[in-house]
């Protein structure tokens, strides 16, 4: 299959690695090819003149939907502790973070 | 029952019927279909997860409680299955996915309290495309599901699961949901009904989410008349859900029996033929269709939707972008699988890189580029465009037509493994499912003959949002023309 | 520190972000109890754990304290959209935050700060806060931390983002505009606005340039500065670094960073060249906020007096200096002293007391009786110092100031009375009434201490010097 120019390996491998995804070189390449073959048939698209429409980002014309400020039941610790990977005293615990201070 | 496809399905209303009577205990009617799933499951494998001892505690339940005169909802003794892509409560939940493996939520999702509240007895977790992103429900973590005409075919997808269940008999309702066409492509592929309800409908609270502004929930039936139950039962305002319609809905049924005589049908061109890869015998098939709802009087006319040329491209890039987000909380941290690292990048990118699949994995990073900086405007930004023309194209022969017609799938079930290395290829597949999505309006899909190879063929019904009503009138027509 | 940066010709450019947290009784998306203190992670639903299949609905309270906000601030209040901001971190439960980009609630708005200057707003959007990450380890920092815990009570609290204008030029501008903001706040009841607590927290974005200069130069934003003093110090440290780099032939890169108060300095932060791309979108499981004009109306109609105005109206009826009427406003006085004067009291005595003589509170203090002290005061029947303990009687246990000064026997000595006696001493003390008159001040203190000598010092010092000039006049 022919490499399309809608995406490099480059975009993909930065894309992969803002949705904590990691590629092997092979993936990196199938996917290149994929991702192109999708973006090129959107090619339709962006080669639409579309200025004086305005976007849809919602199918309902609702607005304004709302709830009053009042409390309603909460879990309990055990309904949902139990099921994350790991605790320490009733808190998420996740590895160290870097990055964030030097 | 016998043979993998029952030569006839009993309706959910009736089992209801006989359940709420007395005549047939739902302990009974729970047995015999569990005696199905026994028999043929393990070709099908429609099912993550059979919840056999829970069904029999609910259906013991119901039968104490008729025993005791007490009144049981509409769906009283039903046996129905659930796509695992939905919250029950204590019960796995996975979305066919292996960062989800053995999740168990706190919570039911609405529809699923509102179809126990109705009566029905959940028997388990439908199989799907991992998270819902597929046509043919082979990119499940668990293995693809069969289709019950033809196990060497897909079942469609990414209800796949619900369809299959519904056609071989393993329980007469099933609960899908359709973010580009996932309940009536299997429904179509499958020989069944399914229906993919008005934007806001039915509530989407605790449907694991794919691409929020598409998805709706929706039910598979045996027949037009089951479908519209369901569909009433699991529809109406949801204070959960932001998106749920406010209005109160018509009820589906009152004009259900009321023929269709003068009802204006449009049928679309550009999905008869107008756009490539919908196949001769499906056209033809469709065209049968036509001729049946213009013999019991209905004016049928062809009619174009320009915009339906670029859907799928709009489609492939609003569906992914939302996805992208929407499954960015699965990072190892609160549920789910976790693959330890040295930091915590390090976890988030193991966990997600070994508990995703490729085609979510492709639809994550497609969403990730077309979302941006830099491509929003050429890509997301013109796709929301795209989406206003079509909903202003729909608009227009809304004037003039109560509802639309079109295939529900391009072709009949294909071989397992045909499409599934080469996604635009599968994409193909919900070129005439996507344009209701976009715009939020309701279709519903109605088996309608078959195909050279035997394998069912679906025409899909289009009405304008919240016309539910007229959509079940033409769709009962319909059905009454195939048999 | 501040003269460095003039001295040098440099020009402070502060514009502040700051975050305030809503006091509703639940949280902006969903049910759970908007607390504080609590055990981690027990005011948590399914919707501020991110779990799957979760929805948010919008708190309705929190969207009408928002435009209230907004309104105070002189913001049009606009039809409004929710989006995703998209980043990966572990007290955010959905790896997105729901806040509000290119359409928020509140835009184009201005503060008026005590001294007179306004500061533009930008705009005010609400927002979702995230959970709390506590880093274990030795140093207790994040870096070198072993591990991180994460606790989602605070996940999901409504707060107002509100952006000013790099319009800020000095850091008593800054602490100012920061304090001004609370008052409103806390006018408004929308917010109990601890600083200290969290529940006002300011980003500082920093940049110096020179006099005279027109374009902005590279900004630094400041984090983690939780009182006005540790943003002064913050803000003073970022300028004055920024100052040293251009002096070296050297520039600050854009970056966050957060401020280090034992340390004093602030320190780089997170560096985010690929989490820049937050990949904002319409938040698809919220619909638009579309007030109509019938809701900014009664918006309108229940505002309360805000700061600004309430000084305005207090310097005009006391004439007050502008220092003392900020200071009453903000402890809340204001209204009392309207009263107090319009019941008679005499404005600079009133001011003078509720400065000087009332900061820890009123008490049993009576309007009337305020009002009769300060006449009593004015007409010399009591001496300041008296009017000083007659004062803290009627806070500790009230009655009337008339009855209280004959009880400590405080009764005043009336000028009619002193006249005697000045003009007897200057009958008697010739020599000192001539040394008086050609200007030897010295002498005044030995009239005055006679008087007050011959009165057990109940005379009113004031009263004597006045009759004193006005006999030297006459002398004349
Ligand atoms: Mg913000
Ligand atoms: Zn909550």
């Amino acid at each position: 299959m022919k490499m399309s120019d809608s995406i490099s390996s480059d975009e993909v491998k930065h894309v992969a690695n803002l949705a904590r995804l990691r590629l092997t070189s092979e993936e990196l390449e199938i996917f290149t090819e994929q991702l192109g073959a999708v973006l090129d048939h959107a090619k339709d698209v962006e080669a639409l003149k579309l200025d004086d429409v305005e976007p849809m980002s919602h199918p309902l014309p609702i607005e304004n939907t709302m709830r009053e400020d009042i409390p309603s039941p909460m879990l309990k610790p055990s309904d949902f502790l139990s099921e994350a990977p790991v605790v320490e005293g009733g808190r998420f615990l996740v590895p160290k973070i870097l990055g964030e201070e030097s | 029952m016998s043979g993998m496809v029952p030569e006839q399905y009993q309706s959910a209303s009736e089992i209801a019927e006989l359940v709420a009577t007395g005549e047939v205990s739902a302990i009974e009617i729970l047995e015999r279909y569990l005696n199905q799933i026994q028999e043929y499951e393990k070709d099908v494998h429609a099912f993550n997860l059979v919840t056999i001892n829970e069904a029999r505690a609910v259906a013991q339940e119901t039968d104490k409680l008729i025993a005791r005169g007490v009144t049981i909802g509409p769906l009283a003794g039903v046996p129905v299955a659930i796509k695992d892509n939905l919250c029950t409560k204590g019960i796995t939940t996975t979305a066919s996915s292996k960062i989800l493996e053995s999740w168990k939520p706190p919570y039911d999702a609405t529809v699923v309290k509102k179809l126990k509240e109705a009566g029905a007895t959940i028997v388990g977790k439908t199989n799907l495309d991992e998270f819902a992103m597929g046509s043919s429900t082979e990119n499940s973590a668990f293995g693809p599901t069969r289709n019950p005409h033809d196990i060497s075919c897909v079942p469609g997808g990414s209800s796949g699961g619900s369809a299959a269940a519904v056609a071989a008999g393993f329980v007469p309702i099933a609960i899908g949901s359709d973010t580009g066409g996932s309940i009536r492509q299997p429904a179509a592929l499958c020989g069944v009904v399914g229906v993919k309800p008005t934007y806001g409908g039915v509530s989407r609270y605790g449907l694991l989410a794919f691409a929020s502004s598409l998805d709706q929930v929706g039910p598979f039936a045996t027949s037009v008349k089951d479908a519209a139950i369901v569909h009433e039962v699991i529809g109406g305002y949801d204070p959960l859900d932001s998106t749920s319609i406010k209005q109160a809905p018509e009820s589906f049924l009152d004009m259900f029996d009321k023929g269709i005589n003068e009802l204006k049908v449009g049928v679309i061109s550009e999905l008869m033929g107008g756009i490539d890869g919908v196949t001769h015998e499906v056209i033809e098939q469709t065209n049968k269709a036509v001729s049946a709802l213009s013999n019991a009087g209905a004016i049928v006319e062809e009619v174009s939707l320009p915009a339906a040329l670029y859907c799928l491209s709009a489609y492939y890039l609003i569906a992914p972008a939302e996805a992208s987000s929407n499954l960015s909380r699965y990072d190892g941290v609160r549920y789910g699988l976790r693959v330890e690292g040295a930091n915590l990048n390090e976890m988030n990118v193991n966990t997600r890189t070994e508990g995703f699949g490729d085609e979510v994995k492709r639809r994550i990073m497609l969403g990730t580029y077309a979302l941006s900086a830099g491509y929003y405007d050429a890509y997301y930004g013109k796709a929301l465009k795209v989406r206003r023309l079509l909903a202003e194209n729909f608009a227009d022969l809304y004037k003039d037509y109560d509802v639309l017609l079109s295939p529900t799938s391009p072709c009949t079930a294909f071989k397992l493994g045909a499409k599934v290395n080469d996604p635009m290829m599968m994409y193909v597949n919900d070129v005439c499912t996507i344009p209701s999505n976009l715009v939020g309006h309701p279709a519903i899909s109605i088996p309608f003959g078959s195909g050279k190879d035997g394998m069912p063929i679906g025409v899909q019904i289009l009405a304008p949002p919240m016309k539910e009503p007229v959509m079940y009138q033409v769709a009962h027509a319909l059905e009454k023309a195939s048999q | 520190m501040n003269q460095v940066i003039f001295k040098d010709n440099w020009e402070l450019i502060v514009g502040l972000e700051v975050h305030v947290e809503l006091a509703t009784q639940t949280k902006l998306f969903c049910g759970c109890l908007n607390q504080f203190g609590n055990e981690p992670n027990t005011n948590v639903c399914p919707v501020c754990l991110g779990l799957p299949g979760s929805l948010p609905v919008v708190n309705q309270k929190a969207v009408y304290f928002a435009m209230r906000l907004g309104r105070a601030l002189h913001c049009s209040v606009n039809r409004s959209v929710f989006a995703r901001k998209n980043y990966f971190y572990p007290d955010m439960p959905k790896d997105y935050q729901i806040t509000q980009y290119d359409l928020p609630t509140n835009l184009e708005g201005y503060l008026e700060l005590p001294s007179g200057k306004t500061i533009g707003i930008e705009r005010a959007h609400i927002e979702e806060d995230t959970g709390k990450t506590t880093h274990i380890g030795t140093s207790g920092r994040i870096s070198g931390a072993d591990y991180s815990l994460v606790d989602y009570n605070r996940a999901g609290i409504p707060l107002i983002e509100i952006v000013s204008k790099p319009e800020i030029r000095t850091i008593e501008q800054a602490k100012s505009y920061v304090s001004e903001l609370r008052s409103i706040i806390l006018a408004l009841e929308i917010s109990d606005a601890k600083m200290e607590e969290g529940s006002i927290r300011v980003d500082a974005n920093v940049s110096v340039r020179e006099v005279g200069e027109n374009n902005l130069r590279t900004r630094c934003e400041i984090k983690n500065v939780n009182s006005l003093k540790s943003l002064g110090r913050a803000i003073n440290y970022e300028a004055n670094r920024h100052i040293s780099l251009y002096g070296n032939g050297e520039s600050p890169r854009q970056e966050t960073r957060h401020w280090d108060e034992s340390a004093g300095r602030t320190r780089t932060g997170r560096s985010k060249e690929d989490a820049e791309d937050y990949r904002y979108f319409t938040e698809p499981d919220l619909v638009p906020l579309n007030p109509s004009e019938e809701t900014i109306t009664k918006i309108d109609q229940e505002m309360p007096e805000l700061p600004s105005k309430r000084r305005k109206d207090l310097a005009n009826l006391t004439g007050a200096k502008s220092s003392d009427v900020a200071l009453l406003v903000e402890r809340n006085h204001d209204a009392f002293i309207f009263d107090v004067i319009e019941g008679g009291g005499v404005p600079e005595q009133v001011v003078k007391h509720m400065v000087n003589n009332l900061s820890a509170g009123l008490g049993e203090l009576s309007t009337e009786a305020f009002a009769q002290l300060t006449q009593m005061e004015n007409k010399s029947e009591i001496t300041s110092t008296q009017a000083k303990k007659i004062l803290g009687e009627l806070v500790k246990s009230g009655g009337t100031p008339a009855e209280l000064a004959t009880e400590l026997g405080f009764e005043a000595i009336g000028t009619k009375e002193i006249e005697n006696l000045v003009d007897q001493l200057i009958n008697d003390h010739s020599d000192e009434w001539e040394r008086f008159c050609l200007g030897d001040s010295k002498v005044q203190g030995f009239f005055v201490g006679q008087v007050m000598k011959s009165t057990s010092g109940q005379a009113d010092g004031k009263v004597i010097n006045q009759i004193l000039n006005e006999r030297s006049i006459d002398n004349k």
